[in-house]
């Protein structure tokens, strides 16, 4: 077994009387795309900024490497980190900006031109080595920010929030890009981010946090279609949250009675607790297909178009809230229109209360 | 121009003709033939220009006013500098009253000041020389240089020495290489400007000098023996240097920032 990239041994944060992070324990494989994933006042890029050397926390360890790095400052730890808002050095141009952590280092000065001009080359920038960095688009010093950080060979590289200043559409193809720019180096990246589906195009691993602790962790794929919290099934993507009560246990497999009916569940709670079932808008269907079970007749409240589908409010009566279901993009509905509705139980998911 | 303008138009040649004037006039009788620097003008002449480059005394103070300028405006930017650094990044204690204490000199007159430092540098024994004069200019220039940098500290350079700290840079190459450099133009303000108020300052350098003297100062023991058109042109040669500076801090650091 090889040694972790990161290591947070019950790393815990106060600001005054705000408890920003409360003894986190998380593990950050070699190679790994990590993204911390969650609402501002999370905790996530407190855990960035004690990774990165620019918070002290005040309890716990860190480890890179294996190495207890928490107290040290940022400049002697092998972490490399894409800031926001790029924070180029607007005196230097763009050569000069890739060069900075190698200059730093002592790197011999031809050594030096070459991994520049590799980094450049890697990010696709390798004409604008001479221009100033002000002459650049957002996303041009985007991979700059990143050329910079990457060429001096980090153990870890930090992304805090990297594509929040760029347009929906330059988004998403940075994502692209640096998904496989990391396959391409190899680097652990710890990347920051509020945005889910940035989170899950991207990671390999998906760290949501909420109020200072980590309330949920996994590949992008379990985190969404299995999440094990209320606030994670309802914060990665829509979720239509019922309320439901455990009739029997066995075999780590529950009876759960709900407004919709009775579900034979996997799941662990003593029979009489309370829990919530989420469902996803997409696993509810209009057609019975094979084996789904019929809840009767929603009535539509109203629809909104998204382009690959409409998503819609519509009543059930056995439920006091509306719930979400999605149609297909060519149906159009109006209010009051009648849906039969259909699900598959296995798509259901036991959440505590 | 119409009627409507007409006022307004005089009023600016009002305003102009009372600020300009008089150096105007210094200025034209400086090239006066006679001995005398009143009408009617009977140049020009370079002659009194000629008087000037030939008498040592005046060229010495002149080279002791640059020496006196250029070191203290130094020593002032660098100061100001460290200063405005440290209460733009750290917390300090007292931050507030200590960021009062260094720009209050500025409300304070000259003369006090030069008054402060006679008696100090009279009492610790210190004997007035052009350092005691460099050290008075450092003293009504530095809160001026702290204030200029200060105000020109932003978020921007604090990302970027974030930045420079995270590739490995250590706290001078910091300083060094990031902030400094970032600073550019409000250092340059800051120096010229303090070149400026210590080339032109008198009573500092007058109450704190003893035989080797500003050209301020020494023009001054000029005037006592009375008006010839040397002081004219000696006056005139240090407008149009202190109009040089200026000139060089518009075309630098104002014309950058514009664009």
């Amino acid at each position: 077994m090889s040694v972790p990239a990161v290591e947070f041994r019950d790393v815990s944060m106060r600001f005054g009387d705000i408890e920003a992070l409360s003894g986190v324990n998380l593990t950050v494989e070699e190679g790994a795309y990590m993204v911390l994933l969650g609402p501002s006042g999370g905790g996530k890029t407190t855990l960035l900024n004690i990774l990165g050397g620019f918070l002290e926390p005040s309890g716990g360890r860190v480890l890179i490497r294996g190495e207890d790095l928490t107290h040290a400052p940022p400049a002697r730890r092998p972490t490399t980190t894409v800031f926001q808002d790029y924070a180029l050095f607007p005196h230097m141009n763009v050569a000069g900006n890739v060069a900075f952590g190698l200059k730093m280092r002592r790197v011999p000065k031809r050594e030096q031109q070459e991994r520049v001009a590799q980094a450049l080359d890697l990010v696709g920038l390798a004409h604008t080595a001479g221009q100033r960095t002000h002459a650049l688009s957002g996303g041009q010093r985007q991979r700059i920010a990143l050329a910079r950080a990457l060429v001096v060979e980090p153990s870890v590289l930090l992304l805090d929030e990297p594509l929040g200043a760029l347009d929906m559409k330059l988004r998403r193809q940075m994502q692209h890009e640096l998904k496989i720019i990391q396959q391409r180096v190899g680097t652990t990246f710890v990347h920051v981010t509020h945005d889910q589906e940035e989170a899950m195009a991207i990671a390999d691993t998906i760290v949501v946090m909420n109020q200072g602790s980590i309330e949920d962790l996994g590949p992008p794929e379990r985190i969404y279609l299995r999440p094990v919290s209320r606030f994670t099934a309802d914060f990665m993507g829509d979720s239509n949250l019922i309320e439901g009560q455990v009739v029997t246990q066995r075999d780590a497999q529950l009876t759960v009675r709900s407004a919709l009916g009775e579900f034979e569940l996997p799941g662990v709670a003593e029979p009489g607790t309370w829990v919530t079932l989420a469902i996803r808008p997409e696993h509810l269907h209009t057609d019975p297909g094979d084996g789904r079970l019929g809840l009767g007749n929603a009535q539509v409240l109203e629809c909104g178009f998204y382009g690959t589908h409409h998503q819609c409010d519509a009543t059930l009566a056995s439920l006091p809230h509306p719930i979400k279901v999605r149609i297909d993009q060519k149906r159009l509905l109006q209010p009051g229109d009648v849906l039969p509705l259909y699900l598959d139980p296995s798509d259901l998911v036991v959440l505590a209360r | 121009m119409n009627i409507r303008t007409l006022p307004a138009a005089l009023y600016v040649l009002l305003l102009y003709g009372f600020i300009f004037l008089p150096v105007l006039v210094l200025v034209l009788f400086s090239f006066q033939e006679s001995r005398l620097p009143v009408p009617p003008f009977d140049g020009p002449s370079l002659a009194w220009y000629r008087a000037m480059l030939a008498d040592d005394r005046l060229m010495d103070a002149l080279v002791n006013s640059v020496l006196v300028g250029v070191v203290s405006s130094l020593v002032a930017v660098t100061l100001g500098f460290l200063a405005a650094y440290a209460l733009a990044r750290h917390r300090l204690p007292l931050a507030g009253l200590l960021r009062g204490l260094l720009t209050a000199p500025l409300t304070i007159s000259y003369l006090i000041i030069g008054m402060g430092l006679l008696i100090t540098f009279n009492s610790l024994g210190v004997p007035k020389s052009l350092w005691t004069i460099g050290i008075g200019h450092v003293v009504i220039n530095l809160p001026l240089c702290f204030a200029i940098v200060y105000s020109q500290m932003g978020a921007q350079q604090a990302h970027a020495e974030r930045a420079a700290r995270d590739l490995g840079a250590r706290e001078w190459q910091v300083i060094v290489l990031i902030t400094a450099p970032m600073l550019w133009p409000a250092l340059f303000a800051s120096f010229f400007l303090s070149l400026t108020f210590s080339w032109d300052e008198f009573i500092i350098a007058f109450l704190v000098s003893r035989f080797d003297v500003t050209l301020p100062v020494e023009i001054w023991s000029m005037l006592r023996s009375g008006l010839n058109p040397k002081t004219n042109a000696i006056g005139s040669f240090v407008f149009v240097i202190s109009f040089l500076f200026v000139l060089l801090l518009d075309l630098v650091v104002l014309r950058k920032r514009a664009a």
